[in-house]
């Protein structure tokens, strides 16, 4: 039978560490290419339809601008979260908390104008995503419950309040009983960065500050090298007097606030008002993006203009070729997928064995014994 | 009596798919893996389920096909994880992600389409005893499957050499291959057996529960089965026990939005993931109990060095 054996390279290759990302964008391709033909259409159009006339004009950019926004900040967080490997995976819930808290102000205070409304908004969407977050950190560090779990079911949770807030008691009275509050007042909207050119609004300049902070304090500040330091090795982190509970909060504080200020932003500045569903899985998504932008705040920019892409295509192929929009699901899964199995050139190289070249029995058996001829 | 029949019955078909997949990934993290797209295989199975029957006119079909579906694609994580030593938890939400996607975007044609049920059993005479009858020959296949299966995976886990065997490798790789133990096959062999678990549980959901096809139909199932196994401390009997009660929880919420209880639906509907949350809570807290059940090289992959 052929097998694969990996053999551990001796240091860390940064050939691979640099490529990895751009091999794991071309098979993704290579297996999209077949998956359109599958579906009976040409490769080639479907690309073109997918990957380049939905970012061939000025605001088709904007618009990009507008779905990358949310899943780089959302990301930034995260990365900090899985470096420290910490996992946090309920970001979809913090983004949709960020959301409800944020838009408190626009929906029960409708009469309140003026330059101070919007950093109001910000700051409650921020703190809510951050008070979300601290639920499964709370749970961790106190109960030692497992985040994955409990971060996760609260995502339902979330999604499952803002349905019934925007059907019960914030729905607009006004609004022909479509399940959505009140538009909100101008003051209260994100405003758009060149109104003449496009959508884009601030959210975008805000995950960019975002990423930048976020990567200065990675590499520049010792809170960012206790991040690293503790989530390669606890133990080693322990003896440098560095607190894992403590890191627990940092990290999802941080990611839950940045996740809370995505959602925040998308609400008031892409939808302007609440409505059931506020987010096409952004959340989930940006988990993505986190592990193709390597876990690095300047490589999360990239992977998430490239995620935004594929919501983009897949909107274009659903009005073009009739295809479901899940295949943007798909192609996003796929890219993780192969993102994950590249990263793995980093630390091995592979051997295939094939059938000829299995070793006799006893050969093989003499070299299962490692440990003793290094004891040696 | 015929309503608290009729109630343990709905029980019963909702505790079913979650104590398959439970059952299912209880065994692959009894051998160290931790698979965390059991919500992706659930639903990939859900799919294929559907569409072999749609496409065949036979529940039984769909039933075969939602395992294979469920087992080919936790092959997917296992060619990652195992042969290719990735990240557990990232390609299980990966395999998550995907699976979501893939099958709505396989299910684009089966939306709205009428479903096929699998017939209950029914025995002549016995199903109609009173009260016991319907219970406990009247329920859908899959419901015997799933008391089979965990009676089985008891009696494999904790009766056979190889159960043994399994759980050595979860307790410790790096002895069990010193041993000379297969662990990386023996690991494929356990997550193909829990993606076919999960697929069979996803085939429960369009086959029994809800007869059609409906985007995103396991609704988190799959991560409560992943909670289940946590909060069962990795024991086949106590997962049983999880399942009934949160089918309790889930028919219970239902119940209560049907008789128009003053509450919200939506807090009713978010009831199972608080109580999955509040379950976990309360496992956790007992340090020992969970320190001395968990399977020691849980999610840590394991490269043989030749």
């Amino acid at each position: 039978m052929m097998r694969l054996e990996l053999v551990k390279r001796p240091q860390r290759s940064m050939l691979f560490s640099a490529l990895s990302p751009f091999i794991a964008f071309a098979l993704t391709i290579i297996a999209g290419a077949v998956m359109f033909a599958l579906l009976g259409v040409n490769p080639l159009t479907a690309f073109n339809i997918y990957f380049i006339e939905p970012i061939s004009q000025v605001w088709q950019l904007h618009e990009l601008a507008i779905k990358a926004a949310p899943l780089i900040l959302i990301a930034v967080g995260l990365s900090v979260c899985y470096k420290a490997n910490i996992w946090n995976i309920g970001a979809e819930g913090q983004f949709i908390l960020g959301g409800i808290v944020g838009s408190m102000v626009p929906v029960l205070f409708p009469q309140f104008e003026g330059p101070l409304v919007l950093p109001l908004m910000l700051l409650l969407g921020m703190v809510g995503g951050a008070a979300y977050a601290a639920i499964p950190a709370l749970l961790k560090t106190r109960f030692g419950t497992n985040e994955i779990l409990t971060s996760l079911m609260l995502v339902y949770v979330a999604q499952l309040f803002l349905d019934w807030l925007v059907r019960g008691p914030w729905r607009d009275p006004q609004g022909h009983g479509f399940p959505q509050t009140i538009q909100f007042n101008d003051s209260a909207v994100l405003p758009e960065l060149m109104p003449d050119a496009g959508r884009a609004n601030w959210g975008f300049v805000f995950a960019l500050v975002a990423a930048v902070l976020v990567w200065i304090l990675m590499g520049r500040m010792l809170k960012g090298f206790e991040v690293r330091v503790l989530g390669s090795s606890p133990r080693a982190g322990r003896f440098a007097g560095f607190g894992l509970n403590r890191m627990v909060f940092f990290a999802f504080l941080l990611s839950g606030a940045l996740a809370g200020l995505a959602g925040i932003s998308e609400v008031s500045g892409a939808i302007g008002q609440l409505q059931p569903v506020i987010s096409p899985g952004y959340g989930f998504t940006a988990i993505i993006v986190a592990f193709l932008g390597r876990l690095n705040p300047l490589g999360i920019v990239a992977a998430g203009l490239v995620l935004a892409l594929t919501y983009l295509g897949g909107e274009a192929v659903q009005s073009a070729l009739g295809i479901s929009d899940k295949v943007a699901r798909v192609f996003q899964g796929m890219l993780l997928f192969f993102v994950l199995g590249c990263d793995t050139l980093i630390h091995y190289r592979i051997r295939v064995i094939g059938l000829a070249l299995t070793k006799p029995e006893g050969v093989a058996k003499l070299e299962a014994a490692p440990k003793l001829k290094e004891a040696r | 009596m015929d309503i608290t029949v009729n109630i343990l019955l709905t029980i019963a078909t909702a505790a079913t798919p979650l104590l398959i997949a439970a059952i299912g990934e209880l065994v692959v993290e009894r051998s160290g893996v931790l698979n965390l797209g059991v919500e992706g295989m659930m639903i990939m199975g859900a799919v294929g389920g559907f569409g072999a029957t749609y496409l065949t006119g036979s529940p039984w079909i769909g039933l075969l096909a939602a395992i294979a579906m469920g087992a080919v694609f936790s092959l997917l994580f296992a060619v990652m994880t195992l042969s290719l030593a990735t990240n557990q938890v990232a390609t299980g939400l990966s395999l998550t992600l995907l699976g979501l996607g893939l099958s709505g975007m396989m299910g684009t044609s089966f939306v709205g389409q009428p479903g096929e049920r699998l017939p209950n059993l029914y025995i002549p005479g016995l199903t109609e005893i009173p009260v016991v009858g319907r219970l406990l020959f009247g329920q859908d296949p899959i419901f015997y499957i799933s008391i089979a299966l965990t009676a089985a995976v008891m009696w494999f886990l904790f009766k056979t050499r190889t159960g043994l065997t399994l759980r050595s490798i979860g307790d410790s790789h790096t002895s069990a291959h010193a041993l000379g133990i297969k662990v990386i096959r023996y690991r494929y062999l356990a997550v193909i057996f829990g993606g076919a678990c999960a697929g069979l549980a996803g085939g429960h959901l369009s086959l029994v529960y809800t007869p059609q096809w409906v985007e995103n139909m396991s609704a988190g199932r799959g991560w409560i089965a992943l909670a289940l196994v946590v909060f069962a401390s990795w024991r086949p009997w106590r997962v049983l026990a999880g399942a009934y009660i949160f089918g309790a929880v889930w028919i219970g919420q239902l119940h209560a939005q049907a008789f128009g209880i003053p509450v919200p639906s939506q807090f009713l509907s978010s009831l199972p993931y608080l109580a999955t949350v509040v379950v976990l809570v309360l496992i956790s807290r007992n340090k020992r109990l969970t320190m001395m059940n968990t399977p020691a090289s849980l999610g840590q992959p394991f490269v043989p060095d030749r």
